[in-house]
């Protein structure tokens, strides 16, 4: 059996890499270039960049196994980093790792693993994967405070089928222990916060860079229709924001609404940012079928705890509906649905439901 | 391991690592000092220079200028020569030039000069009559490549160069010969450039050394300053060792470049006649056109080269797609694009190119496991 290693040069994909090979496959390590700068290398800042492409490479010489980038540049432009801007332009708050998984790593990629002569593809997010007579399962990781089953709700059982997630059966901890054992020299690597695309500076900056159009500016209303001023673009702001608002109000105010159409944003107090719940949309559920019972954990970021909900279809969308009203439910963020440790599917949240 | 790689570099050969062997040992000297140590290297590099300037067929050894590269010999030969005097003086290309010397012909222009990159069509033949009518007394220098580094075509250098010549006198002709070397019979006469650049890693000699042949009254405004080494163009301690290795490769090649010429070529020959029997939708790029003995570019529809390549390369197979960048990752080739290409074709493009050190049954192999990775992925 042979194994494609998506390896991005960090700890948890170089030990995913290792174990994978302990496990008696054979492997074959890939970075996805997903991104260049200007003059078309790989970016120098950021995730993402040549010297994380070099980390990889040196993890996957040491390991004794080929290793090679891939050029998926015009898909990830075309299908994450556009639609990031689109999004964005249409007053959402896009989750780029979660389009970039469902459209890029376990599409594309995915589809591409036998033809590079592999059985499976590995990557070294924190989630586990469960087999049994009801097919596959995809089950939060062990070490809850890395949890990456949030981003990879889209996968169904012929996705599971073919996917390993090794480092998810470890703690963090573990996984540097592991690394600094055999020693890899991503074993201290800090973890990678920013999105890849953006590198050094913030994605807001980014924003204005490559979608101009977005940053417009308009008004900053409240509730009531009263104008508090202008804002410098839309881009600035994301729904439940407290801080940078740009106007001093003598009481806690937070974006409660984007108006894409005419640029507004809407401040409120916290009262007025809860949701009683919200409409979702590309809804997938991991069985491949309707799960038994509406009764949910929903979680709506991806850092942040799954609330009991009751969940049902609404025409093409599902709604959700909370135990309790919860603040910031941001439009073009994912709503994943779990019981107990399982995710049970998910898919974007079009609005929220005051 | 099959390699057919060439293009992009060779395994030494035996006669380079024998000449240079003194000069990684006893022989260490700084050609530049006054001592004896000095000395025999200094006459090492001096018997080198002779050497090389016999087989490239110049008229003096001091016309042979030892560089860092191929690519540092292009950016002399073109930056120096349009930048010669203080001037900033027009430049002629082509558009499917290595980067040595498009990306020097693009730093000029952000300097100034006037540039002209001259397009080729489908087959990779370049328009020559489009060049002629871009040569004017102002242009300082026309440089075009011997042979193309990718698909092996070459171009009518001879007849460009007489022809620039009458058109401007004054004319600076370059090519950068650094893949025809291997082959063709690359010498001022057959040429007939003011300057030719050539890499010693193509023909089984070092990496990191290369030469431009440029008389000495042709005025160049150095590109790397410094110690005043090559009379003043290329600064810098000379690496004696590798020159040392470069020219005894050269001689090995230029010695057996007809019977190689002819081995490899039947190599070849065989590989894309197995292939094509194989794969008949295969297309041969530059096929129309005369070509490198040494090179087979093609593409078989619908397979990705990345792809392709990666299989082979389990297999034990190098090849290569367009030119790398840093990170390892196959871009689109600006060749394949100045020919016509679409993305998706050029990027189902490779090569097989191979060389001095391949083995006789190496086409035969290699066109089996195309064949059947190539058949696995259709």
């Amino acid at each position: 059996m042979k194994a494609l290693v998506a390896m991005s040069g960090g700890v948890d994909s170089s030990v995913a890499a290792a174990l994978m090979l302990e496990q008696g496959y054979d492997v074959i390590g890939v970075t996805l270039k997903q991104w260049e700068g200007d003059n078309g290398e790989m970016p120098v800042a950021g995730c993402c960049t040549v010297s994380d492409a070099e980390d990889a490479r040196r993890v996957a010489s040491q390991l004794g196994v080929p290793y090679y980038v891939l050029d998926y540049v015009d898909e990830f432009t075309e299908k994450v980093v556009d639609h990031f801007g689109e999004m964005y332009a249409a007053g959402k708050t896009p989750n780029p790792c979660v389009e970039c998984n469902r459209r890029v790593r376990f599409s594309v990629l995915l589809e591409r693993t036998g033809a590079l002569g592999c059985d499976v593809l590995v990557t070294g997010h924190h989630a586990r994967i469960r087999h049994d007579e009801d097919g596959y399962h995809l089950v939060k990781a062990v070490d809850g405070t890395k949890d990456q089953s949030y981003v990879l709700h889209m996968l169904g059982q012929r996705d599971l089928e073919r996917v390993r997630l090794p480092v998810g059966e470890m703690t963090k901890v573990e996984v540097r222990e592991r690394a600094a054992r055999m020693g890899l020299r991503t074993a201290a690597k800090p973890d990678s916060q920013d999105l890849c695309f953006v590198g050094n500076g913030s994605y807001r900056s980014f924003i204005r860079s490559q979608f101009p159009d977005v940053a417009r500016p308009g008004p900053l209303v409240l509730g009531d229709g009263t104008v508090l001023g202008e804002h410098d673009g839309m881009i600035d702001f994301t729904i439940g924001q407290r801080k940078g608002l740009g106007v001093a109000l003598g009481e806690r105010r937070y974006v409660v609404d984007i108006d894409a159409n005419t640029a507004t944003v809407t401040l409120g107090s916290r009262d007025e940012l809860l949701a009683k719940g919200c409409l979702v949309d590309d809804v997938s559920f991991v069985a491949g079928e309707l799960p038994t019972g509406t009764r949910v954990d929903t979680k709506i970021r991806y850092r942040s705890t799954a609330v009991p909900a009751t969940i049902g279809p609404k025409g093409d969308s599902w709604r959700v509906v909370f135990d309790e009203p919860q603040p910031a439910v941001a439009p073009g963020q994912s709503a994943v649905f779990y019981r107990g440790d399982e995710v049970l599917g998910g898919g974007v949240i079009s609005r929220a439901v005051r | 391991m099959l390699y057919l790689d060439h293009a992009a570099t060779t395994r030494v050969r035996p006669e380079t690592r024998e000449a240079m062997a003194p000069y990684l040992d006893d022989v260490f000297g700084n050609p530049s000092g006054i001592h004896g140590v000095s000395r025999d290297a200094k006459n090492a590099l001096e018997r080198a220079r002779e050497e090389a300037a016999e087989l490239i067929g110049a008229a003096h050894p001091l016309e042979i200028v030892f560089t860092g590269g191929g690519t540092e010999a292009d950016n002399l030969a073109v930056v120096g020569s349009a930048l010669a005097g203080g001037r900033r003086g027009a430049v002629v290309t082509t558009a499917v030039e290595h980067e040595a010397v498009l990306e020097s012909v693009d730093f000029l222009e952000r300097l100034g000069c006037r540039v002209n990159c001259i397009g080729v069509d489908r087959s990779g033949k370049l328009d020559v009559a489009e060049l002629l009518t871009r040569v004017d007394q102002g242009t300082a220098v026309v440089s075009v490549m011997a042979a193309n580094n990718e698909t092996g075509v070459l171009f009518p250098l001879r007849h460009i160069a007489d022809e620039v010549r009458t058109i401007s006198p004054d004319t600076l002709v370059h090519t950068d010969a650094v893949q025809a070397f291997i082959t063709e019979d690359v010498t001022v006469a057959a040429t007939g450039a003011d300057m030719i650049s050539v890499a010693g890693h193509k023909f089984g000699g070092p990496k990191g050394v290369g030469l431009l042949y440029v008389p000495r009254e042709i005025e160049l405004e150095p590109v790397v300053h410094g110690g005043g080494q090559e009379l003043g163009r290329r600064s810098g301690t000379h690496n004696v060792a590798a020159i040392v290795g470069m020219v005894a490769a050269m001689k090995a090649t230029v010695a057996e470049r007809r019977a190689a010429r002819l081995r490899i070529k039947g190599i070849r020959d065989e590989f894309e006649t197995e292939l094509r029997r194989a794969v008949p939708d295969l297309e041969i790029t530059g096929a129309e056109q005369p070509r490198l003995v040494q090179h087979s570019h093609f593409r078989i529809p619908g397979v990705a080269a990345e792809t392709l390549l990666i299989r082979l390369d389990q297999e034990g197979l190098a090849a290569a797609a367009g030119s790398a960048c840093n990170s390892g990752a196959v871009t689109v080739s600006h060749v394949l694009r100045a020919m016509g290409m679409g993305a998706r074709e050029a990027s189902e493009c490779v090569r097989f190119t191979f060389g001095w050190s391949t083995a006789s049954d190496a086409g035969v192999n290699a066109a089996g496991l195309v064949t059947r990775v190539a058949g696995e992925l259709r």
